[in-house]
């Protein structure tokens, strides 16, 4: 037989399916089996998923681009569980869409932050980081103090979220509006912060 | 650990397209257009005609050399799904202990953790540290705090521990700022005695002065009141405003500040006659405190940082107000 690639090349159709075949396959190798681990899709105990009001601080946390210069993933390291406590388990991300482990560390990881400071103190600290870390060069987040959540899509995104398998109950939607409404991103972001690690400390 | 079906996968989908890749390799290699090598493959476009020429040499060695690489590697390391290689390393295995007890403490932790499906490199981290450290934090531990106070080594260790998890909150030089105590001027809301400050440490505090003390307080005797308590300090006030001010503080305020306003270290009431203020002590700062109340909040480290380390910062936090 003529091999003849001369039939690939000069049929767009087949090259695409060949294309596609050809670079599917380091996914088929190395994430579907991940789809199927009990390890990375179930919870582990004791996670509960965000309160309306978290899940709204979440939003402003990624609004903000905290997650630039703040990871949440603490790596099974001696020296990064010393200082921020139990290292980060995929348990603890499943409810997370999209996570936000980051990959950049200009701040501290973030992932247990959660009671660590007292609320008081995140709020001094969002206003005017300087006033209580002096070296800190982080930069200030004074609006989040002004601008007041109205709650309008609050009960939307839980149920986006119900549809991602994350067990928010109707009762928690039908409240969300309530839980919200009013609140300012200041305390919305405080509330994510000090929910941060909470099922594993 | 995966199911047999997800190794199967991996180990199935890998063999098969390194072969693949050699079998491409291989028939591409031969000349099967039957045009001879270096001949015109009989068309061109714009000009340009393909020639029949073979894959450059040098290339296809590469290729095939990374193959072998590929499956000499596949066999001697983990990477076909749960098969862990002839060499049995593993990169959550690598061993880090050389003395002796350490490496052993390592094969139960290792094998624990293996049990558990755990990370073992980290496990055997923590049994290598917890070798080297345990010991001191235990001894410390053991160490009265009236005693440890007077060991200059742990309160080397009890200040770094304090830089890296207290200064956020009340500085590293431990002076606080506004609504975080300063922790060397010997004034205390809690108390100051060793084991009191080991107490606050471990379980935290929460401050608990609500909007006006939750007493039937107006807006209207706040300047009073902040009067009195201007007075309280001993500093200049205007005595009529002061008295108005009396009268409003014995609503309830007493309660918790005391008949004579030197507060309740039980509550962590503050003492309003010393002149020490957490939140400022001018009478606009004092008639806001009043207005919308304050509920300070230290967290509480028991969880965080086990009894061992707090121990130690204990010792560090009583040695910056007491020389």
């Amino acid at each position: 037989m003529k091999f003849n690639h001369e039939i690939v090349e000069k049929n767009i159709g087949l090259l695409g399916i060949f294309t596609v075949i050809a670079i599917s396959i380091g996914g088929l190798v190395q994430i579907t089996p991940l789809l199927f681990q009990k390890d990375t899709t179930e919870p582990v105990n004791g996670l509960r998923p965000y309160s309306a009001l978290e899940l709204e601080g979440r939003d402003i946390y990624i609004r903000e681009g905290c997650v630039g210069c703040h990871s949440q993933m603490i790596r099974p390291l001696r020296a990064e569980t010393e200082r921020y406590g139990h290292y980060s388990v995929a348990g603890e991300s499943v409810w997370d869409h999209p996570f936000l482990w980051g990959s950049k560390r200009t701040g501290p990881d973030l992932a247990r932050v959660g009671g660590r400071y007292s609320d008081k103190w995140h709020e001094v600290h969002l206003l005017d980081p300087r006033a209580v870390v002096p070296q800190s060069n982080m930069p200030a987040f004074p609006w989040l103090a002004e601008n007041v959540l109205d709650g309008e899509l609050t009960a939307k995104k839980m149920e986006v979220f119900r549809g991602f398998g994350v067990p928010y109950s109707q009762e928690d939607i039908d409240n969300a509006k309530n839980a919200v409404e009013g609140k300012t991103e200041m305390q919305a972001l405080i509330a994510y912060l000090q929910s941060l690690g909470h099922a594993l400390k | 650990m995966m199911s047999s079906f997800w190794s199967i996968w991996i180990t199935v989908l890998t063999i098969v397209v390194i072969a693949g890749c050699f079998i491409l390799l291989f028939v591409v290699s031969k000349n099967t257009t039957g045009v001879e090598e270096g001949k015109s493959m009989g068309h061109s476009f714009d000009g340009i005609e393909e020639i029949n020429n073979p894959l450059p040499k040098w290339w296809s060695y590469m290729f095939y050399i990374t193959i072998i690489f590929g499956v000499v590697y596949l066999a001697a390391y983990p990477g076909l799904g749960n098969f862990k290689g002839f060499l049995g390393w593993s990169s959550s295995n690598q061993s880090i202990g050389t003395d002796k007890g350490i490496k052993e403490d390592s094969a139960a932790a290792v094998e624990l953790a293996e049990k558990e499906h755990r990370w073992v490199q980290y496990d055997q981290e923590v049994v290598k540290a917890n070798a080297k450290y345990s010991p001191i934090f235990e001894a410390y531990l053991a160490t009265p705090l009236e005693e440890l106070v007077k060991n200059e080594e742990a309160l080397k260790v009890g200040g770094r521990l304090f830089l890296q998890n207290c200064a956020q909150c009340h500085g590293s030089d431990a002076r606080g700022s506004k609504g975080f105590p300063n922790l060397t001027d010997g004034d205390w809301l809690y108390g100051g005695d060793l084991a009191t400050i080991k107490t606050t440490i471990m379980n935290g505090r929460h401050g608990m002065m609500p909007p006006k003390g939750g007493l039937p307080i107006e807006d209207s005797e706040l300047k009073g009141l902040a009067e009195y308590v201007v007075k309280l300090s001993g500093r200049d006030h205007d005595e009529a405003l002061a008295a108005q001010g009396q009268a409003s503080f014995m609503k309830g305020c007493f309660a918790c500040h005391g008949m004579d306003g030197t507060g309740n270290k039980f509550m962590g009431a503050p003492n309003l006659t010393d002149n020490t203020w957490l939140y400022g002590g001018s009478r606009g700062v004092i008639q806001e405190s009043i207005k919308n109340g304050r509920s300070g909040v230290m967290p509480a480290w028991k969880d965080v940082l086990g009894e061992e380390k707090v121990h130690v910062i204990a010792a560090y936090v009583y040695s910056l107000s007491n020389k």
